[in-house]
């Protein structure tokens, strides 16, 4: 039991919220990072290898570009499917063999990225088949290698679409940031979980769900501003003042 | 410039194949504006397609300048594709890129650089006539801007041909003129081989020198517009000059004649009624100006049948008129359009 009245209390809270607050972002920032640079083109390569896809006959074969579809959607499927809690200890050996522990915040980036990948693979997947096909076609009779239709038609055109699905993946991390809290993770959830919960203190619970609570509201706040600012599909009335005259 | 033989194109297999392109040939001359006509599910699309290959035939061979596409590599044909621009319906233009940027996407592709890539992507915006819209993005453009973007973007890897597919189809009339006559503009300027298809035939009127027209995949008829109206029975000349439905005509004759170049000037139908005495009735007629000449179509009947009326339509043929006999036992070939053709009595 913590004993909000004594001297230290304050100064206390403060420290241990701003140390679980730093290894929150920290988890939460470099698993993001991972998840971006394998989702995104795990996602393109998806969506590419379906049939009529860009990647649909890599190497010139439809064969393998069919068991490369079939592989990741497995993959896919499976780590959408395994629960969080289950798939973190899971993960322990793999998690060990990465990173050397299974314990404090670095090792928490391995379960995850690992589960935050498929997820957002998928929000890839639906951001690119939303592209119309005629802008490929049209990159496609200017001379366009499929690398340069990957990165500056789906990928650009696709913009804000992907940053909605990336702050909607942010989220899922936190929220499994606080899980890893439970087995020594560290975090925000860690803190919960030994002072909220273990020692009683209302105030601890309140202060991270707060904490919490703001983090997830600048994230959205901010891509939901990104994404706007990336869609230039239909622009807000004021400034179609100007009617645009014939041709 | 462009040769396509024996093209065809399956979707498919088995028995739910179906045949978009049968054992298509065409040819389409350096410098001209060549018009591919037809209906929705002709296979015009899958036609022009064929051409750059975004759509590659089941059989036959695509030779563009030189080059035939069919046997070329993935990455030679990418080098192959830069000769020549596209066109698209719905414009196809990128929503995040300004209308500059769309045109430097062009330049991208093809690895013009920095500077270089600015000054020649606004010297061709200029060029449609879009200088002042360069930092607009397509969403503040309307439509004829927006497929000014396209030409544009198309010109900017200096192709040697442009492809249009269904271009002037999203635009409204007065649009379609506007960017007809800037097609028209870059053919010339430019020197550019253009080979479009439509489904309107006031396209092909405006701007083709040749034309063909395409009906369930198969090319029914092809050649320069000039020789297409002098051809008997030809139905793209039919079609550039619609007469409508013959009317009932017990007893008499009804002739067609097909005029261009020169005879259109002449006062055939007074000299017809002086010379024979014949009472000449209008029933329609169609004139239009074609590759910068008068030519078009007059349906007339004569009292008598066509035994009777044999002597002024042979003295008509010799004038170097084309006569053709419609109704009462000749081929009669009813038209699908019915528009300027109004019965008048001269």
């Amino acid at each position: 039991m913590i004993d909000p009245t004594a001297p230290d209390f304050w100064s206390g809270l403060f420290q241990v919220l701003l140390v679980g607050t730093g290894e929150t972002l920290y988890m939460v920032g470099i698993a993001l990072l991972l998840t971006v640079l394998v989702g995104l083109p795990l996602g393109i390569v998806l969506v590419g290898t379906e049939r009529g896809g860009l990647f649909a006959a890599p190497f010139g074969s439809r064969p393998l570009g069919r068991v490369i579809n079939r592989v990741l959607e497995f993959i896919v499927n499976l780590g959408r499917s395994v629960p969080f809690i289950i798939l973190m200890v899971a993960l322990i050996p793999l998690t060990r063999l990465i990173v050397g522990t299974f314990i404090g915040s670095t090792a928490a980036i391995v379960p995850l990225a690992v589960v935050a990948i498929p997820f957002f693979a998928r929000m890839v997947e639906i951001a690119i088949k939303e592209v119309d096909s005629g802008l490929i076609e049209a990159a496609e009779s200017l001379g366009a290698t499929r690398w340069q239709i990957v990165s500056k038609v789906l990928v650009p055109e696709s913009l804000s679409t992907l940053i909605l699905g990336l702050s909607t993946t942010v989220t899922s991390i936190i929220n499994f940031s606080a899980m890893v809290g439970t087995v020594a993770g560290g975090g925000l959830g860690q803190v919960a979980i030994q002072y909220g919960y273990q020692r009683y203190s209302t105030i601890h619970m309140v202060a991270v769900i707060i904490l919490i609570f703001i983090i997830v509201m600048i994230l959205q706040g901010t891509a939901t501003w990104l994404a706007r600012r990336f869609s230039h599909r239909a622009r807000p009335a004021r400034t179609r003042t100007s009617v645009p005259t014939a041709i | 410039m462009i040769s396509i033989k024996h093209v065809s194109k399956t979707f498919g297999s088995g028995t739910g194949a179906t045949t978009a392109l049968d054992d298509v040939s065409l040819d389409v001359a350096r410098g001209e504006i060549f018009g591919v006509i037809g209906q929705s599910g002709a296979g015009k699309s899958t036609l022009i397609r064929a051409v750059n290959l975004l759509e590659r035939p089941t059989s036959g061979t695509v030779t563009v300048d030189g080059d035939e596409l069919t046997l070329l590599s993935p990455d030679q044909l990418r080098v192959a594709r830069r000769k020549i621009g596209m066109v698209f319906q719905h414009f196809n233009l990128l929503a995040g890129r300004t209308a500059q940027g769309n045109v430097e996407l062009g330049l991208e592709i093809v690895g013009v650089t920095g500077a270089e890539r600015r000054r020649r992507s606004l010297e061709i915006l200029d060029l449609v006539g879009l200088g002042d819209k360069a930092g607009a993005y397509p969403a503040e453009l309307s439509g004829g801007q927006k497929q000014r973007v396209g030409i544009a973007r198309a010109l900017a890897g200096n192709p040697k041909i442009l492809l249009s597919d269904e271009a002037t189809s999203a635009l409204d009339p007065e649009t379609t003129r506007s960017i007809l006559d800037l097609v028209k503009t870059i053919n010339v300027q430019l020197g550019l081989t253009v080979l479009l298809i439509t489904h309107e035939m006031d396209v092909v009127k405006r701007v083709c020198d040749s034309a063909a027209m395409l009906e369930h995949g198969r090319i029914l008829e092809q050649g320069s517009i000039v020789s297409l109206i002098s051809t008997p029975g030809s139905r793209l000349a039919h079609e550039l000059f619609p007469l409508g439905e013959v009317p009932p005509h017990a007893g008499n004759t009804v002739i067609e004649i097909t005029f261009s170049g020169g005879s259109a000037d002449r006062p055939v139908i007074a000299q017809l009624a002086r010379n024979y005495g014949l009472d000449v009735s209008i029933l329609g007629a169609a004139v239009e100006t074609i590759g910068g000449k008068q030519a078009g179509r007059t349906r007339l009947e004569l009292p008598g049948s066509p035994v009777a009326n044999a002597a002024p339509i042979a003295d008509l043929r010799g004038q170097g008129l084309l006569v053709e006999i419609v109704g009462d036992g000749a081929a009669s070939w009813t038209p699908s359009s019915s528009s300027s053709a109004e019965g008048a009595h001269a």
